[in-house]
């Protein structure tokens, strides 16, 4: 995908701080916000004003003159600045963790659904309807004032789901389930940013949430179901090439990535790692793609995540048909 | 030699082993200066790259794999190489005996091994990360680190080096604080510096063996494949994260309480006043330090950790903003009714009390668990960490070198060349990171190479600002190489300071401090009081 177009997504702002509001939690984190930001701005003029005020008050030019009082110490004053903070502290603590338990345990009645992060976009899955969207910068949808309840894992190296809109984050984490939950409660079209370092697409990690009506959602569904279902083998393979990320790692040019390139990359004869050679066919690919480590190519890392189990067949069939096209 | 009693230690012996294989506290401490300001100048470049790569929102001088090793060798350089060695190693070297009324350290060989443990650990550091092309971020987070490249153990093991080289300074700091004070100088006579820095080495001495453990496992999981971190053997990357922050969180604040160290002592000398509520400065010190060790959690509240741990830590991380209240009130309260004189480093003391607000009054959003979801790994995280390490630390630290500069040369530099600079870095500074504040909460993620294109222009304004910072501390560079060129010979004590080193010590000193051991018999800041005047 250009990178141009898929920078161009916006986070809806409506002032410099947070960004607009629209999931029922960011009203209350945003009010947490404010509070914190108006108390700091007393406090940092409470500190700043009389610091400035006093460096032109007792200014002096030289050393001869003498300070007005050596006064070093008072104890109402110093009780005062050391006990009052920790009230001020214990309201920002718990009126946090309120948020916070309000951010972390999702309703019951909570739809789920599945996220995976992988390097470098995001597979997005509706598991009761049988339905899932991926690629970078996908763009998938909700419904609106509906509790979404999102199960999020990472496939290889840790990634963290961001949606600045709703204020919710949840880092994916390989072999650990994590979770999250939003209500969103306002339509539109909102970004989703990867919020843990990952490697070379880090920043390019991104997706779309649309949040639409509740009857707007399921025509989503059912459009989407069809589609996937009714398509020949090598559109499918085609889609799949960037829905399942094999375009962060192999080109369609020629050139050389982290792995060889798809471009006549069929019939050809590949110089395998331990010195023999090895005629491209259907069975050397879907090899390769269920256990990539069996015959790697010479110049080039055991890095692919196996496929093995999470392709069906007749995806792993689209994606041959659509290697083979590649002259 | 006895001709030598009366020669400064910077003469007193010649040639370059002199140098080499000196065990004078003051001259290891000018070495570890030249070293940390070296690094400084190398860190600052990758920064530079950075900000100029970030001018637009897609490629602009760099691809993004270019870009990751560029924040990478930016953030191990400035946290490993130059924040934590420049107070303590650099700065509490030259002044902490002399502030003790002590010839030496306890330990002054140790002390010389110290700089080449540094040296080592510095080389291999950047050695590990040229060739093996690391771009993890100076967290080396795993699973990614152990599957980007082979250096995540060679890094570890120089962060080790680097660490040890730290631990011995910090216990040779601890003894020479317990063992070596002059007659009279009691714990409460102390100067605060020598509080800060000693609380500095007790985390020093604890927190770094950690590193060590962290170590050991990465190397028990590559070598005998026993999974621990790398979740394909079954280990867990959280714990990874657990471990890291729980020595690099206490790290932080061997960056921070050595910069409030020196801003005690600058504040009391340009306002020629004691310092306002001593023991409860000398205390927060110590109070930061145990508190260091149980917060490292609130760099995991988005990692999956229990809502539990996820509570206790934030309530643990908001009590460290007690003390470090306490003690940036007590320095404006040290300014009242003082007589204030507006030098040099009395303008870097005041930024830093500026800048340290700043920066910590943001942690506070930070802390509180359900705002921190929404900034966690966001610009406004970049720019709370920087107002606190680059911010605070780095400014104290110029403002302690700017102090010290005539004892350390016995030269003066020029005020002029001095206040231009700190200005310049004032400005530049709060442009570069203020910005990154708004950018942050309307939810840029950081370590982007490319960016959404609303952030753009804040993104240039950042840029152009650090541009600004960088310029000043050319000034300020300049400023320092003018005054050894042609800088007046100093005054035994420029700043009628009154800690030991200024009121007793020569200037430069003699090569073993003070002619004849210093009595003490009052507090570190006895100044007097204008007439007419009283409490």
């Amino acid at each position: 995908m250009d990178i141009k177009a898929l920078q161009s997504m916006e986070v809806l702002v409506d002032s410099v701080w947070t960004p607009a509001v629209a999931s029922t939690q960011a009203a209350d984190v945003d009010g947490l916000f404010y509070f914190i930001y108006w108390s700091c701005i007393i406090l940092g003029i409470m500190v700043v004003g009389p610091m400035v005020w006093f460096m032109f008050k007792y200014r002096v030019k030289n050393f001869s003159r003498k300070a007005y009082s050596q006064r070093d110490h008072g104890v109402l004053i110093e009780t005062l600045w050391s006990v009052l903070p920790f009230f001020y502290l214990v309201v920002l603590f718990v009126w946090g963790l309120r948020g916070f338990l309000n951010l972390y345990i999702a309703p019951p009645d909570a739809m789920e659904m599945r996220i995976t992060g992988q390097k470098w976009f995001w597979e997005i899955s509706y598991p009761e309807d049988d339905v899932s969207v991926s690629g970078q910068g996908v763009e998938f949808v909700v419904p609106v004032d509906t509790n979404v309840k999102l199960v999020i894992i990472a496939e290889d190296v840790l990634h963290s789901f961001f949606i600045p809109n709703f204020r919710v984050k949840m880092d994916a984490v390989p072999g650990r389930y994590t979770t999250l939950w939003f209500n969103a409660n306002k339509e539109g079209l909102y970004p989703v940013l990867c919020t843990e370092y990952c490697g070379k697409d880090h920043s390019n990690m991104l997706a779309k949430v649309r949040v639409v009506k509740k009857e707007e959602f399921r025509a989503w569904i059912e459009k989407t179901q069809e589609a996937s279902n009714n398509l020949p083998p090598v559109e499918l393979g085609e889609k799949l090439y960037s829905s399942k990320g094999c375009n962060a790692c192999h080109s369609l040019d020629g050139s050389k990535l982290v792995g060889p390139s798809f471009k006549g990359l069929y019939g050809r004869d590949e110089k395998i790692a331990d010195g023999s050679t090895i005629k491209v066919d259907d069975a050397y690919m879907r090899e390769s793609i269920l256990n990539p480590a069996a015959k790697i190519v010479a110049g080039y890392q055991n890095l692919m995540t196996p496929y093995q189990g999470k392709l069906k067949e007749r995806e792993i069939v689209g994606l041959i048909e659509y290697i083979k096209t590649l002259k | 030699m006895s001709d030598n009693h009366d020669v400064d230690y910077l003469r007193a012996k010649t040639g370059l082993k002199s140098w080499l294989l000196t065990i004078d506290h003051k001259r290891l401490g000018l070495m570890y200066l030249v070293s940390v300001l070296f690094f400084f100048l190398v860190g600052g470049i990758f920064a530079l790259l950075v900000r100029t790569e970030l001018l637009t929102h897609t490629e602009t001088i760099m691809s993004a794999q270019e870009y990751n090793q560029a924040f990478t060798m930016h953030g191990v350089i400035m946290v490993f190489l130059v924040i934590i060695p420049s107070v303590p190693a650099a700065l509490g070297n030259f002044v902490l005996p002399l502030q003790l009324g002590a010839k030496d350290v306890a330990f002054p060989k140790l002390n010389l091994l110290s700089y080449y443990i540094y040296v080592t650990g510095s080389l291999f550091a950047v050695y590990s990360m040229v060739s093996g092309a690391v771009d993890t971020g100076w967290t080396f987070y795993t699973p990614y680190s152990s599957q980007s490249s082979q250096a995540v153990v060679s890094m570890t093991l120089a962060a080790f080096i680097l660490g040890f080289s730290s631990i011995l300074t910090g216990m040779n700091f601890m003894t020479t604080v317990h063992k070596m004070r002059a007659p009279g100088m009691t714990w409460f006579n102390m100067p605060l510096f020598i509080w800060g820095i000693y609380a500095t080495a007790l985390i020093q001495i604890l927190a770094t063996p950690v590193l060590a453990i962290t170590l050991l496992l990465i190397i028990v999981e590559r070598t005998l494949g026993v999974g621990i971190f790398d979740p394909t053997l079954g280990g867990d990357p959280v714990l990874f994260q657990h471990f890291f922050w729980f020595y690099s969180h206490p790290a932080v604040y061997i960056m921070i309480l050595p910069g409030m160290a020196i801003m005690s002592d600058l504040i009391a000398a340009f306002s020629q006043k004691r310092v306002f509520g001593y023991s409860f400065v000398a205390f927060s010190s110590l109070s930061i330090a145990l508190i260091s060790f149980l917060v490292w959690g609130h760099h995991l509240f988005v990692s999956g950790q229990s809502a539990l741990a996820g509570a206790i830590f934030s309530f643990l991380t908001m009590l460290v903003a007690i003390p470090s209240g306490v003690k940036v009130f007590n320095w404006v309260a040290t300014l009242y009714k003082g007589a204030i004189n507006l030098k040099t480093p009395m303008l870097y003391a005041l930024m830093f009390i500026f800048l340290f607000t700043i920066g910590g009054l943001t942690g506070l959003f930070l802390g509180v668990l359900s705002v921190d979801i929404h900034l966690h790994d966001t610009y406004f995280v970049v720019a709370h960490f920087h107002y606190v390490m680059m911010g605070s630390t780095i400014m104290a630290f110029i403002g302690g070198v700017y102090y010290w500069w005539p004892k350390m040369t016995g030269k003066m530099y020029s005020e002029k060349l001095g206040a231009t600079g700190a200005i310049l870095v004032f400005i530049g500074f709060n442009v570069t990171f203020f910005t990154q504040f708004f950018m942050g909460s309307q939810g840029m993620p950081r370590r982007y190479y490319n960016y959404l294109e609303q952030f753009e222009f804040y993104h240039q304004i950042s840029t152009v600002g650090s541009y600004i910072l960088a310029l000043g501390l050319f000034v300020a560079l300049w400023s320092f190489i003018n005054s050894l060129r042609k800088g007046e010979k100093a005054p035994q004590n420029p700043w009628n300071a009154s800690t030991l080193e200024w009121t007793v010590c020569a200037t430069p000193p003699i090569e073993h401090n003070f002619h004849e051991t210093p009595r003490v018999t009052t507090g570190p800041y006895h100044f007097g009081i204008e007439e007419g005047y009283s409490d």
